[in-house]
């Protein structure tokens, strides 16, 4: 049943028709044509599909379109504000901390709404944040340390 | 720059000799890699054609284009290519552009696996790189009226040496010209003292794309009017369609059913929708009898194996046995692993009736546009293969089955088809590591050496079963392979995953050296360089052992470390592990790994360091979780909750070494450091507890097992 859901995209108001019970994922993908935001399980198990709701991670293959309604829907390609790259963003490129890139969007995102929550994470509660967020390439433990040189970058230190 | 293609006319397609004739200006270098019959086996495809396979063109804007068949995939060959043309030029690393896997603009390549790009395109591009140089400069000394001997080359320009503001770009050598030079091997490649961008760490170059979402997958193409397709898959392999009934899917708007032979797939403009009535759909099969299942498997290959082919052979084994003091017989086996490519296979497909435009995700471009050809029934200069970024391959994206389903959906929906698997798909389809046994005899004499060892290894490949200790008396026997072996030996595809077969080999030979130590009572790394002349192999057996701060003890020890060592791709590998064993559950924790390789000349130390990180992480995986669960051809893991792969918590401490060998051509790097992980870790676990565990992957209930035979 199509009906006509307002959210904030990226920082900017949008109204769409759609069917409500539809994967928030695929209306990223399709009816917003933003690609950044990947498939990797279906079943939000891996992370690939992470956006944020309101500031916090959501797996975007589980949640409906009509659950964000109303909300601020932040994807990758609405992180770097006017072009500067968001810390964590810019930490992932200083410390090499992807390979094949695809897990990386996600990646980023739930990183970002740990330090949303918790500016100053400690490296356990790093490692715990990111555990069911999947990298197949094997950049973990520098994800980790990126995470912690942007954290520590938004806390005016680095 | 390559103009991006443009999608409202995706199929304009300009034949590779077409655009070399019509709008290459500039200074073209074709060149060779030679030999690359190094790995004929593993991928079906024509031979390399004689004349060149690769390019490059240096004028337009300055730029330095290579045009190449290989394609980046994680493995950051994008960065390291660059970075040996950008030396080997005189150019800044930001004037190099790679163009990579486009099939009417690169020249035949087989494909990028078998860590071939570095160590066999890398010499050839280097040269081609420095006779490239060697023409401007001619051209610059014809410039000048000067010798060439009197000029020399920095970003991008050449200069007069004693008179340095005398000085004109490549750009302006070159511009509005066209000379073709094919590369000869007359000019010499810089020596490592002159070396500015290659053997220095550098970051990869395709980061920046990767962190804002703008990099380009296979899945991210969209085209006017394209339709997603899901495809029903039978509930196993072998099974066959019994009763369909696909009403409950054609009845949601915008969707279309395809029904070709055994092919069933649905399609809509979105992939979701498409998936949706994928579910609507009624469909029963018949399935065969299982004969097999992730147990019985073993027994089973060694009933079918055909005879045996002789990798290698020395002294007289019955000899070598007669004269044993100890001899010790094992057998290892090692269960399917899957590829879990974070980005599942996709294609997407453009087809107009004469020709057609693809993007797939694919280690192998051109053998994928031989596919989609033989599937459209058009000769392959009508199809144009453009490589995205590959979300990771590991051996598994050659298959290019995904390639062929859309070609044919294409071809019968007259739309542009897209077919991105899913999850599902993607374990259902994958071609897995192949199980494998491996039988192996060895003795002692009684000066505690080995003197003899009769090696069997059924289906897991040869790569990595040939052994390298000094042992007088010996025999490599291999049974089966990967490819090419008869339907019947496995339910379901298989094929080569990162280092084929050398895991496995590395895992037996290193796991039966260590118990030959422990018979021994000799320290396994002590007991390694006593049967060892090969100067790399104990280079960084030495390497890894002394920043681990190894302590020489027989095993067990107790200390809960273990070492294993192998060759691979060219690289010599040494790796020590250090676990902690929960003797309650049987569950290893790997606390730290280091691990020490030699490549030769490593041309971005900072990338293979993240090779090797990689390496090691995914080597985890097949150690101690990873294992594809199986009743005859019924894949019982589909995703990412039952089949494991490694995660944040489960990473250890890593330590890599490379040990300088600038001085050697170089050599692989995106497989070696992953054939250890499986030994070093076996032996760590034997050397906190005394449990030996000859089957991978070490689940806590085989660690539990193998902890109660040893008592």
């Amino acid at each position: 049943m199509t009906e006509t859901i307002r959210f904030t995209l990226n920082n900017t108001p949008i109204t769409i028709t759609v069917d409500r019970e539809r994967p928030l994922l695929w209306v990223i993908r399709h009816d917003l044509a933003l690609t950044g935001t990947k498939y990797g399980c279906g079943q939000g198990l891996c992370g690939t599909c992470t956006v944020l709701v309101d500031g916090s991670a959501v797996r975007s293959c589980q949640a409906t379109v009509g659950e964000v309604a109303d909300s601020a829907v932040l994807t990758i390609e609405g992180l770097a504000a006017d072009n500067d790259l968001h810390p964590v963003q810019q930490s992932f490129v200083e410390h090499d901390a992807l390979q094949c890139g695809y897990c990386t969007p996600g990646m980023i995102l739930q990183a970002t709404s740990l330090l949303n929550r918790n500016p100053t994470p400690g490296r356990a509660e790093i490692i715990d944040t990111m555990e069911n967020n999947l990298c197949r390439c094997g950049a973990h433990n520098r994800i980790v340390r990126a995470i912690e040189a942007a954290a520590e970058k938004l806390n005016g230190g680095g | 720059m390559i103009e991006r293609l443009d999608i409202s006319s995706p199929t304009v397609s300009i034949s590779r000799r077409d655009f070399l004739k019509l709008s290459a200006t500039g200074l073209i270098v074709f060149f060779t890699t030679g030999d690359l019959a190094l790995f004929t086996g593993e991928v079906d495809s024509a031979p390399l054609p004689s004349d060149f396979n690769a390019f490059l063109r240096i004028g337009e804007k300055g730029m330095v284009q290579c045009f190449t068949g290989k394609i980046e995939m994680g493995q950051g060959v994008v960065t390291s290519l660059a970075q040996m043309l950008a030396d080997e030029l005189d150019v800044a690393f930001e004037q190099i552009e790679m163009v990579m896997g486009d099939t009417d603009l690169c020249p035949y390549d087989r494909g990028t696996y078998g860590s071939l790009t570095t160590r066999s395109f890398g010499p050839a591009l280097r040269q081609a790189g420095a006779e490239a140089r060697a023409v401007l400069l001619e051209l610059a000394a014809k410039h000048f009226a000067a010798a060439v001997d009197d000029l020399d080359a920095e970003q991008g320009e050449i200069f007069i040496r004693k008179r340095p503001q005398r000085r004109i770009s490549y750009q302006e050598l070159t511009e509005g010209t066209r000379i073709e030079h094919y590369v000869s091997g007359t000019v010499l490649p810089k020596s490592p003292g002159e070396f500015k961008v290659m053997n220095r760490a550098r970051l990869r170059a395709d980061a920046l794309e990767k962190v804002t979402g703008e990099a380009e997958y296979a899945a991210d193409i969209r085209l006017p009017d394209m339709l997603c397709a899901r495809i029903l898959r039978p509930p196993a392999h072998g099974a066959t369609l019994r009763t369909l009934d696909t009403s409950g899917a054609e009845s949601i708007p915008g969707v279309r059913v395809v029904h070709d032979g055994e092919l069933v797939a649905v399609l809509h403009e979105k992939w979701d929708m498409a998936d949706f009535a994928l579910q609507r759909i009624r469909a029963t099969f018949d399935e065969p009898e299982p004969h097999v299942d992730t147990d019985s498997i073993f027994a089973h290959l060694l009933e079918v194996a055909p005879s045996p082919s002789t990798l290698a052979a020395g002294g007289n084994l019955a000899e070598g046995e007669r004269q044993s003091q100890t001899v010790v017989e094992s057998t290892y086996h090692d269960g399917y692993v899957a590829h879990a490519p974070m980005e599942p296979h996709t294609a997407t497909v453009h087809y107009d009736g004469n020709s057609a435009t693809i993007w797939p995700s694919s280690q192998t471009p051109f053998p994928a546009r031989e596919e989609a050809a033989r599937t459209l029934g058009l000769p392959p200069e009508k199809v144009r293969v453009i490589s995205p970024y590959l979300g990771g391959g590991f051996g598994g994206k050659t298959r290019n089955l995904q390639v062929r389903e859309a070609a044919r959906l294409a071809k019968l929906t007259g739309k542009p088809v897209q077919v991105a698997w899913s999850r599902e798909d993607e374990f259902f389809h994958d071609s897995f590591r192949p199980a494998a046994v491996i039988q192996i005899r060895s003795g002692l004499d009684n000066n505690r050496h080995l003197n003899f060892w009769d090696y069997h290894v059924y289906f897991a490949g040869d790569r990595g079963a040939e052994q390298f200790y000094d042992i007088a008396h010996h025999r490599t026997s291999s049974y089966g392979g990967i490819w090419g072996v008869s339907s019947g030996i496995h339910p379901f595809a298989v094929g080569a995953w990162r280092a084929p077969a050398n895991n496995t080999n590395t895992f037996a030979r290193e796991s039966q050296i260590d118990l030959m130590a422990a018979q021994a009572g000799i320290d396994p790394l002590d007991f390694r360089l006593g049967h060892l002349q090969n100067r790399s192999l104990k280079g960084v057996l030495t390497a890894a052992a002394k920043r681990f701060g190894w302590k020489a003890a027989p095993a067990p020890s107790g200390l809960g470390r273990g070492i294993a060592c192998g060759v691979d791709a060219g690289t010599w590998v040494a790796t020590v592990a250090e676990v902690e064993v929960d003797r309650t559950s049987g569950a290893v924790r790997v606390t730290r790994v280091v691990c020490a390789q030699d490549m030769g000349l490593c041309v971005n130390p900072e990338g293979a360091a993240i090779q090797m990180e990689g390496c090691i992480t995914m080597g985890l995986g097949y150690a101690l979780s990873e294992e594809i669960r199986f009743s005859g051809g019924t894949i019982h893991d589909n995703n990412f909750d039952t089949y494991e792969i490694p995660r944040f918590s489960w990473l250890p401490k890593i330590e890599t070494v490379i040990v300088d060998n600038v001085d050697s051509p170089p050599q692989g790097g995106g497989e070696p450091a992953i054939i250890t992980m499986g030994g070093a870790i076996a032996n760590a676990i034997f050397d906190a507890c005394g449990a030996r565990c000859y089957r991978l992957p070490m689940t806590p209930v085989r660690v539990k097992a193998a902890l109660a035979v040893s008592g």
